[in-house]
């Protein structure tokens, strides 16, 4: 089918040399390939959605809606909002890391489904290309959130189109999950036990159950709403007897615990980073792989909060408010034994701890400003202001960002087999940390005073603020552009990467080459440590009971 | 892939023909456990995607209890009956089809799952049937919608634009929105649910002919996995219907 | 219980077995239809169709789909599905069944 090329020589078989041609990464069942894939994507839709975040900042810099017009300004925030959460946050770390390191990191060939990963990666390309063809033909304003009854019954533009592209994108996150699911119930090496498991694994456990909870559910909802558009049914427009905010009980049923499916993964990848450059066991871990798990139950239960200010009974509000706070235990059990981790720790400042750090402080500065949000009173001021923006961006940016590059700096070695310059990609993770707090914190004293989001002019006296904004939003951007140069040009002219170069535990590290094998072990490993043991250097994490063929190269840790 | 070659050499040796280990995996056992969870994962998120809808019908259903018992009124119970009684006996016929393929009776497993074939194709036979009397009654919930027939029906009265419902009166024009309400979740439930049946015989017709081709060949085939997880796909299809029966054709009484 | 006629440990049962459960499915199928046509109040008549639903869907799922000779994590599947819709059902309707006691008219 495909050529076979350096299967002798001095150049080992790994994942990206054992085939070349096009159709082999096509039609690849290889779980890292697929994970590569997603990258590629993910990268496409997060420099489409920046580019639109570029133009509403651009507007925003003055307060007169000079730059364009209203609607233009609606379709803009739109197509950011679409594009990042669907098609960039929700799969940025699950589909992309998850997809390469998870089945490594527990002793796995591959994924429990192969060809249903495959096709997972499918349905989200044609979603992203059909949603961008919708936003981009004629445009879309209804907002990230399609809420009804102006996008069943009032919106023009391709809304349907859109919601077949997320409908598809949909399906295409549930299949992970599924895949996920499977794979860590199935697919673990003998002696990789539940609490041996790396805490990534556990949060991408929990992800997954949200995104097999969560999903179906919005995937109907919004095959309601293009329905209703079709054929003018009317069950979410009140003028034929239709509720509207069921539309919002459905939709945040999914859409909150999918903020979760955001954060979650993040959380995982920040356990390993501060672990392995602590050099330190993560502190309390099974509170950290517990409370991942409570996370994605108790995010189930929260879906009320973003519907404070609608027709929503004030009692179900008093109930969704109580459950909210709720939240903010498990993420604090995380946030504090990440930090009782570093403590006393050996920290290592290499690039993916420069990034993990910068999640640490975004991301609580995001959490605790949530509570003021998830307490009704205070709820009824903030809600739809500036302040909200400036909550989520924190979380969803500060937080599932910081961790997507921490990730992406942290793997990139084991992925290509390059190291990137150090000293640029901490000055990167500066620029983003710097840029970032620029651009959002003004937004909460914006939101403070009252301004209201997704309009496209605003009152002279929040000009400042706003300029502010703007300036620190291009320092952010190019905190982002930068790796980008900085990475490709480690393709090429990188140092070559040794297999473990943070000095790190684990199987991906341990026992896995630096490129990895097409089937990451050539025989099973037989795990005998738990995770992060770095206190006892000596132990490998895994054993192999017979000697491995002389053919595939890396491999087990010797002796 | 010691393991694997290991695995496929002692099924080899029984004389039948092996189900394929994936090279993923490393035992038949732990292939078919992942097969069995994925499916379990998936019928979850089926559970899931039905029950949006079912939420949705359950809130109108309380909102407007009286115009939904007058519009369920014109569906034929009869139908709705034959219809459940019909999947009921497909998916007996179904779970012997499994039973067949777990103990290789090949012959056996062709028969049954022709039979759950013949009445799933029964079942969209008579959904046909309904379908085409909505049509005829202008129950179609677009923009041709009527409620004449469901005021009809039930004998309403009708003065001065409100109609009478025993208990409430409401406008012809509120009366007509929340019947139409009834006839989209209706045609929207069972619509999805008759596309998975549809997607059910396509499925069942591709195990068939394996099946057949099985019985012809006579080399037993110890992979039951496939029919297995179909039996799945085809029970949970019927038990969606058992809770669309009663909740569009027979409401709970009044 | 269990028709060991080979090797494997499948979960083939008797033919009995699914014969009796289709017959138990059909006696409460006639039941569901006759209490449908009995004039109860709402509340009850709704109570009594999802119970003998969920009696039905049970059956199906325990004897057809085998998940009474399942595993464990099997038996967490099924269940799991089923758990997160009665919490959809149950946060949904506390918004609406609380929704008229709010002492703000026309709310």
């Amino acid at each position: 089918m495909a050529t076979i090329t350096a299967q002798t020589g001095t150049e080992r078989i790994n994942y990206l040399n054992v085939r070349t041609t096009v159709a082999s990464w096509l039609l690849t069942l290889d779980h890292k390939r697929i994970g590569i894939l997603y990258l590629l994507g993910i990268t496409l839709f997060f420099f489409l959605g920046s580019l639109a975040a570029a133009a509403i900042r651009l507007e925003l810099a003055t307060p007169k809606g000079d730059l364009m017009t209203s609607d233009t300004y609606n379709k803009m925030f739109t197509i950011h909002g679409v594009l990042m959460i669907f098609f960039f946050l929700i799969p940025s770390i699950p589909a992309s890391f998850g997809n390469f390191v998870l089945p490594m990191m527990i002793g796995a060939r591959d994924v429990a489904f192969p060809r249903l990963n495959l096709l997972s990666w499918y349905f989200y390309m044609i979603g992203g290309v059909l949603a961008t063809i919708a936003l981009l033909k004629g445009g879309i304003d209804t907002g990230w959130t399609f809420y009804t009854p102006y996008s069943s019954a009032f919106a023009k533009g391709e809304v349907s189109l859109a919601i077949v592209g997320v409908f598809l994108v949909g399906f295409s996150s549930i299949f992970t999950g599924i895949n996920f699911l499977v794979t860590i119930h199935k697919m673990r090496a003998p002696g990789m036990t539940w609490f041996r498991l790396p805490l990534f694994v556990w949060a991408m456990y929990a992800t997954s159950l949200i995104q097999v909870l969560g999903t179906p559910v919005v995937a109907i909802t919004l095959l309601l709403v293009a329905v209703e558009r079709t054929f003018g049914i009317g069950i979410f427009d009140p003028n034929r007897g239709g509720d509207p905010i069921l539309f919002q009980h459905l939709f945040w049923f999914y859409s909150h615990p999918a903020v979760y499916i955001m954060i979650l993964p993040g959380m995982g990848v920040i356990s390993e980073v501060i672990a392995t450059f602590s050099r330190r066991r993560v502190f309390g871990y099974h509170f950290v792989a517990f409370s991942s798990l409570a996370i994605a139950i108790i995010g189930f239960l929260v879906w009320g909060h973003h519907m404070f200010s609608t027709g929503q009974s004030i009692y179900a509000g008093i109930v969704f408010s109580f459950l909210t706070f709720l939240v903010a235990i498990p993420s604090a059990i995380k946030t504090f034994n990440w930090m009782a981790t570093i403590w006393k720790g050996r920290v290592h400042w290499e690039a993916p701890m420069i990034y993990a750090l910068g999640f640490l402080g975004l991301f609580v500065i995001g959490g605790l400003t949530g509570l003021h949000l998830a307490s009704l009173a205070t709820n009824v001021h903030l809600t739809d202001t500036y302040f909200v923006v400036a909550h989520f961006h924190y979380v969803m940016v500060g937080g599932a960002i910081m961790a997507y590059m921490a990730a992406l700096h942290y793997w990139w070695p084991k992925m290509t087999g390059r190291m990137y310059p150090q000293s640029w990609a901490k000055l990167a993770a500066l620029m983003v940390f710097v840029g970032f707090n620029l651009t959002f914190f003004p937004q909460f004293i914006l939101g403070y005073m009252g301004m209201p989001r997704r309009y496209h002019s605003y009152p002279e006296e929040w000009w400042a603020l706003n300029l502010l904004s703007s300036a620190g939003a291009s320092i952010l951007g190019l905190g982002y552009l930068l790796p980008a140069i900085y990475l490709v040009w480690s393709l090429k002219y990188g140092r070559i990467a040794e297999k473990n170069p943070w000095g790190a535990r684990g199987l991906e590290w341990e026992v896995v080459d630096t490129l990895p094998h097409p089937h990451n072990f050539e025989r099973t490993p037989i795990v005998t440590r738990p995770a992060y043991d770095y206190a006892h250097p000596e132990e490998p994490t895994a054993i192999f009971p017979a000697p491995r063929p002389a053919y595939v190269g890396g491999g087990g840790k010797d002796g | 892939m010691v393991s694997v070659r290991e695995a496929e050499l002692h099924l080899i040796e029984h004389g039948r023909e092996v189900p394929h280990l994936g090279e993923q995996y490393e035992t038949i056992e732990q292939q078919n456990d992942a097969y069995t969870i994925g499916m379990w994962a998936f019928i979850v998120q089926e559970v899931l995607f039905f029950g949006g809808l079912f939420a949705s019908y359950a809130v109108y259903r309380f909102k407007y209890l009286y115009e939904f018992v007058a519009a369920h009124h014109t569906l034929s119970v009869v139908f709705g009956a034959l219809n459940t009684f019909v999947l009921l006996v497909s998916s007996y016929t179904m779970a012997r089809a499994v039973r067949a393929a777990m103990l290789q009776q090949h012959k056996t497993q062709f028969k049954y799952l022709l039979w759950t074939i013949f009445f799933a194709s029964i079942f969209m036979v008579n959904k046909y049937f309904e379908y085409s009397s909505k049509y005829h009654h202008q129950l179609i919930p677009n923009q041709s919608y009527s409620a004449e027939e469901v005021i009809h029906h039930n004998h309403l009265k009708v003065d001065n634009g409100m109609v009478d419902l025993g208990k409430r009166k409401v406008s012809l024009e509120e009366f007509t929105g929340r019947t139409k309400l009834f006839f989209s979740f209706y045609f929207i439930m069972t619509g999805l649910h008759g596309l998975h049946v549809l997607v059910g015989i396509i499925i069942l017709a591709i195990l068939a002919v394996r099946a057949y081709s099985d019985h012809i060949r006579r080399v037993p085939h110890a992979d039951y996995m496939p029919v297995e997880m179909v039996g799945l796909y085809w029970h949970f299809v019927d038990i969606v219907w058992i809770f669309l029966f009663p909740l569009l054709y027979l409401m709970g009484g009044q | 219980m269990a028709a060991h006629s080979h090797e494997e440990h499948t979960h083939a049962q008797r033919v009995s077995f699914y014969a009796k459960t289709l017959w138990v499915l059909m006696v409460l199928l006639v039941v569901t239809v006759w209490a449908g046509f009995l004039k109860l109040p709402d509340w009850l008549g709704i109570a009594v169709a999802l119970t003998i639903a969920v009696t039905k869907a049970t059956i199906v799922i325990m004897n057809f789909m085998h998940v009474r000779f399942s595993s464990k994590l099997a038996w967490l599947f099924a269940g799991a599905g089923f758990f997160w819709l009665i919490i959809m059902f149950a946060f949904a309707f506390a918004d609406y069944a609380s929704r008229h006691w709010e002492p703000v008219q026309g709310w």
